[in-house]
């Protein structure tokens, strides 16, 4: 594919950057599976993400497991953990579900710190970078590339599977109208807390990634900002959307560094100016609004002309 | 449609950031006209009040070049945004170090910022000096031949306190407020290891906060009630202020040690209230900008003459601000003292080795010394008590170096 | 007994605190149906907005009254001019323009006004009142006064004046409203500006006390998220009352919990987040939304 091809030519220091973009899309998938088709507001996906991290730290460096066991070890931990989140969450929603996740985000760094013997408290754990394995000629970077991408692929296939099928559908038909799909015998409660639990186990194995690629978690990493972040990253690029995650981890991970580039005094202010334009023109995100002017021009398309110019108002 | 979307869009953003990768130079930031420094700093986010350090450096590093630069080279600075966030610093390292290929990274903040590029910047051998955090690991030749420490560490000081204590506070009843992280965590660790066995006796109470805490108010009520006739007050100068008046305010009047950190006339005791803060006892090294004694001192004139110039929009009562100008000229010198032999080996060679260095705002009696198994650069620090006007300073200069 | 009273004064002195910033939080919500994460972040660049004009030379309360002005007409113009455009969009679409906004005073506040924390006058005596063994500060009396000043005036303005009934009607139900007459799009510009005119009040009562520096208001404005979900986020007095129960609770639980200590004290306020939505998701004092089918 043209990504690994790409791999060969991009500078180390580049595909960490698109590292951290593909870590970041397969959370922002989980948040999106979440939020834009199950319509559960979470602000607090940065704890699944530091709970999927510092599972993966710690194996690595209390009982030194080889990273690769720990990603999917992450992914089932945060599965678990999500799932029993979403339980008590089955009954808030909106506001109050926001407001429950938040709580969960904010609660995250200072417990990680209490729990000192484990978490190496606001010190945190260094882990070091991974060679690549079998004698393969690659850096630790393309190395860490590659299996992001590889996962990612894999993650994304799967979610469009499940979300094009059956589950899919009630998933989708739980955020357009509850009480509509509870009557036509959709079971509600657990389909809300499985979605909660899937969408955990996304943004940990990302988390548990970002451990190995960055090689060191410490409680500062996971702060509100960083769930807020993901918010920014799948309204961005597109609520409901699994391209969308690609294209919104693209813009919380450049956008940031473009700010800096065009404004040293205050970068954030231009970032925030990104923000408020991104969502005056496409309120819908990036993927909705090419959905939606793709459809459009598709139907202009199918239409003969003279009939168009009639039916249009 | 799905999968094609997807592809297209890797293929587009992969297509606008493609680069060839650099050839790395022989002396990698280095020219004949000009040295990059490599530098970043918490300009945004929960710690951004110490981003003016990083523009104080950029500041003098303008005088110098002004000046003519180091042995006929102007320095470049480049400095970047970490937002105090780990992972954000390992990026922008990796940045300075890979793409812009700085000849030295300098003066990066923060101990868990550090901590995360630690290991990174020994395996590509860059010379890490003078990081700014008071954390014990920073002097660690044999491990870590390539970072450097600059200040005084927490712990260091933490035992000097110690030592006062047990010589002349014999029935001591300690009570500490420390911040929740590894600042107050070493402070801690410094007090406890330098009071040893007696610690366990003398301590009656610790208290902790979190840095998004509105107050205090609470710790210091509950530090007062345990009896404790002793404050160890580890806390950054906006919770200093707010301990030392609620003290005053309650009535509690114990023997009580500031942190360095907080120690600043302006911008702590007289916002505090200058006759609360009277018997407050900390550790120096620098002269404090706001004490009136030092307002005559050549060095101190200097300083102000320079910020007045080249860092205008910096305050004057900003100890940072004068933190910096001394870090600043420590590589300046540095770097002069490799004439021209610029290349990262013999910068760190040259970082570790420096005799007797002693800078105007330094307190008198300090000097600068490393060497191949001395990567801590200052290590004296004298006691001093505040008197409602200035900060008197009294007893001896203690050397941790000699200990 | 006089540890436990002194605490529990000390807790109603920061949950005054908080619950003036939860009374802004909530006012926006009822008006707009939104919850504007800037909230905090307008009443910051408003105390920095006070602070310009005390240096100027004004005296305090004209300093403070010309702030509230400034900040009712600010917060009237952000909503009519950046949350219009966006006003029927998803509400998830308005949630990241106030973080936009969020973001942008954030900086601007950093870069006019430099990150370094400044000092800010309090209107009342710095020497504490002292009664036996406890010791009121006469500061956090006054502020805890001034918002019930605020409370009382909103109370006043929405029940007996014909602009607070119109706003009223506007959020309860703005189709109706619309063919009353009433310009439901200049009422949610109303509710903003009282927004920003009360989070101007809780900054600068907030600021002799922990310093103004553009990140004062975010540690309390999770404080403040808390104190709303706890009286709810439909009452504006509950609001209040919930700041002061988690200012007491916070302070009481890190003095007489053993292992929790100081070192959880947020989680604390959190996990109290967290048992009130489940048990009772509109608070102690909210009424439930009824759901149409």
């Amino acid at each position: 594919m043209v990504a690994v091809v790409l791999m060969f030519t991009l500078t180390n220091f580049r595909l960490f950057q698109f590292t951290q973009v593909f870590i970041y899309a397969i959370a922002l998938l989980g948040l999106n599976i979440l939020t834009g088709f199950n319509g559960q507001i979470s602000l607090g996906h940065g704890a699944f993400y530091a709970v999927g991290a510092y599972t993966t730290a710690i194996m690595i460096d209390q009982w030194s497991v080889p990273y690769g066991w720990t990603i999917p070890t992450a992914g089932l931990v945060c599965l678990v953990a999500g799932f029993l989140f979403g339980i008590p969450a089955i009954r808030l929603e909106g506001l109050y579900l926001a407001l429950a996740t938040f709580a969960l985000a904010l609660a995250v760094p200072q417990i990680l710190k209490y729990f000192e013997h484990w978490t190496g408290g606001s010190q945190g754990i260094v882990l070091s970078k991974p060679q690549a394995p079998w004698g393969l000629a690659l850096t630790p970077d393309q190395w860490l590339y590659l299996l992001s991408l590889a996962i990612l692929v894999v993650l994304f296939a799967l979610a469009a599977n499940l979300l094009r099928g059956r589950a899919g559908r009630a998933i989708v038909a739980i955020r357009d109208n509850t009480l509509a799909a509870q009557s036509m015998g959709v079971n509600v409660a657990l389909y809300k807390s499985l979605t909660f639990g899937l969408s955990a186990a996304y943004t940990g194995v990302a988390g548990a990634l970002s451990a190995v690629t960055i090689a060191f978690v410490a409680p500062d990493s996971f702060d509100v900002f960083r769930s807020i972040t993901f918010l920014i990253g799948i309204v961005i690029g597109g609520l409901a959307s699994i391209s969308g995650a690609i294209l919104g981890a693209l813009f919380i991970q450049f956008v940031p560094n473009w700010a800096q580039d065009i404004s040293k005094a205050a970068p954030w202010a231009i970032y925030g100016v990104f923000l408020i334009v991104f969502m005056y023109a496409m309120p819908r995100g990036i993927a909705g609004t090419l959905r939606l002017a793709a459809g459009r021009w598709l139907r202009r398309r199918a239409e003969p002309p003279a009939a168009a110019a009639g039916s249009r108002r | 449609m799905l999968r094609r979307g997807f592809l297209l869009t890797l293929l587009l953003a992969f297509g606008l950031a493609a680069t060839p990768a650099p050839a790395v130079a022989q002396t990698p930031g280095v020219t004949k006209t000009e040295i990059k420094v490599g530098n970043t700093n918490p300009y945004s986010g929960p710690a951004s009040a110490y981003g003016t350090i990083g523009k104080a450096i950029g500041a003098y590093f303008k005088k110098v070049n002004d000046e003519g630069g180091i042995n006929g080279r102007k320095i470049n600075y480049v400095t970047y945004d970490d937002g105090y966030s780990p992972p954000k610093t390992v990026e922008m390292v990796r940045k300075l170090v890979e793409q812009d290929q700085v000849a030295v990274l300098f003066q990066t903040l923060g101990t868990p910022t550090n901590s995360a590029i630690h290991k990174y910047m020994n395996q590509q051998k860059v010379p890490h000096l003078f990081v700014a955090t008071g954390a014990t690991k920073w002097n660690d030749p044999k491990n870590f031949p390539w970072t450097m420490g600059w200040q005084p560490n927490y712990q260091t000081e933490g035992r000097i306190y110690a030592t006062y204590i047990l010589k002349n506070l014999p029935d001591a009843k300690i009570g500490i407020l420390y911040q929740n992280d590894d600042y107050g965590k070493d402070y801690r660790k410094g007090l406890l290891d330098g009071l040893g066995d007696a610690a366990k006796k003398m301590v009656v109470l610790e208290q902790t906060y979190e840095v998004t805490d509105p107050t205090i108010d609470s710790q210091i009520v509950n530090l007062k009630n345990s009896g404790a006739n002793i404050f160890y007050n580890v806390t950054i100068p906006k919770f200093a202020v707010q301990a030392i008046k609620k003290a005053h305010d309650i009535g509690w009047k114990p023997t009580h040690f500031l942190n360095n950190v907080s120690s600043s006339l302006g911008t702590v005791l007289k916002p505090a209230g200058l006759d609360a803060s009277k018997g407050l006892i900390t550790a120096l090294y620098q002269k404090e900008i706001t004490d009136p004694q030092w307002k005559n001192d050549k060095g101190y004139l200097e300083w102000v003459a320079w910020m007045k110039k080249y860092y205008p929009d910096g305050a004057l009562d900003d100890q940072a601000n004068a933190y910096g100008y001394l870090v600043a000229q420590t590589l300046v010198h540095v770097l002069k003292q490799c004439g021209n032999d610029l290349s990262r080996a013999n910068i760190i060679k040259q970082a570790a080795s420096i005799k007797d260095l002693s800078l105007p705002l330094l307190l008198p009696g300090i000097k600068i010394n490393t060497s191949a198994t001395d990567y801590a650069p200052i290590e004296q620090e004298q006691l001093a008590k505040f008197d409602g006007e200035r900060w008197v300073l009294f007893g001896e200069l203690y050397d941790a170096g000699k200990k | 007994m006089d540890t436990l009273i002194q605490q529990i004064v000390s807790g109603l002195a920061t949950g005054g605190i908080y619950g003036s910033l939860a009374l802004a939080l909530v006012m926006i919500y009822q008006a707009t149906d939104v919850v504007n994460f800037a909230q905090g972040e307008m009443a910051m660049f408003s105390t920095y907005l006070a602070w310009t004009l005390l240096n100027a030379g004004l005296p305090y309360w004209v300093a403070f009254v010309a702030t509230l002005a400034i900040a009712f007409v600010g917060g009237l113009l952000l909503e009519r001019v950046l949350i219009r455009p966006v006003e029927s969009a998803p509400v998830l679409t308005i949630v990241i323009v106030c973080i936009g906004l969020l973001v942008i005073l954030n900086s601007m506040a950093g870069w006019i006004y430099s990150y370094i924390q400044k000092p800010f006058p309090s209107p009342f005596p710095s020497t504490p009142i002292r009664v036996g063994n406890i010791y009121f500060g006469a500061h956090s009396i006054g502020a805890l006064g001034i918002t019930l000043l605020v409370l009382l005036g909103l109370y006043v303005f929405f029940r007996f004046t014909t602009l607070g009934l119109a706003m009223r009607a506007a959020a309860q139900n703005p189709v109706s409203s619309r063919l009353c007459g009433i310009r439901v799009g200049w009422m949610l510009a109303v509710g903003w500006g009282l927004a920003a005119l009360v989070g101007a009040v809780a900054g600068m009562m907030v600021a002799p006390v922990v310093f103004l520096d553009p990140n004062m208001m975010s540690g309390i404005l999770i404080y403040a998220f808390a104190s709303a979900t706890l009286g709810g986020f439909t009452s504006p007095g509950g609001a209040v009352v919930g700041g002061l129960i988690v200012g007491v609770i916070e302070n009481l639980v890190g003095t007489y919990v053993g292992f929790i200590g100081t070192e959880l004290k947020l989680t604390v306020a959190l996990a109290l987040i967290l048992i009130v939505l489940v048990v009772r998701p509109s608070g102690l004092f909210g009424r439930g939304a009824v759901h149409r089918v």
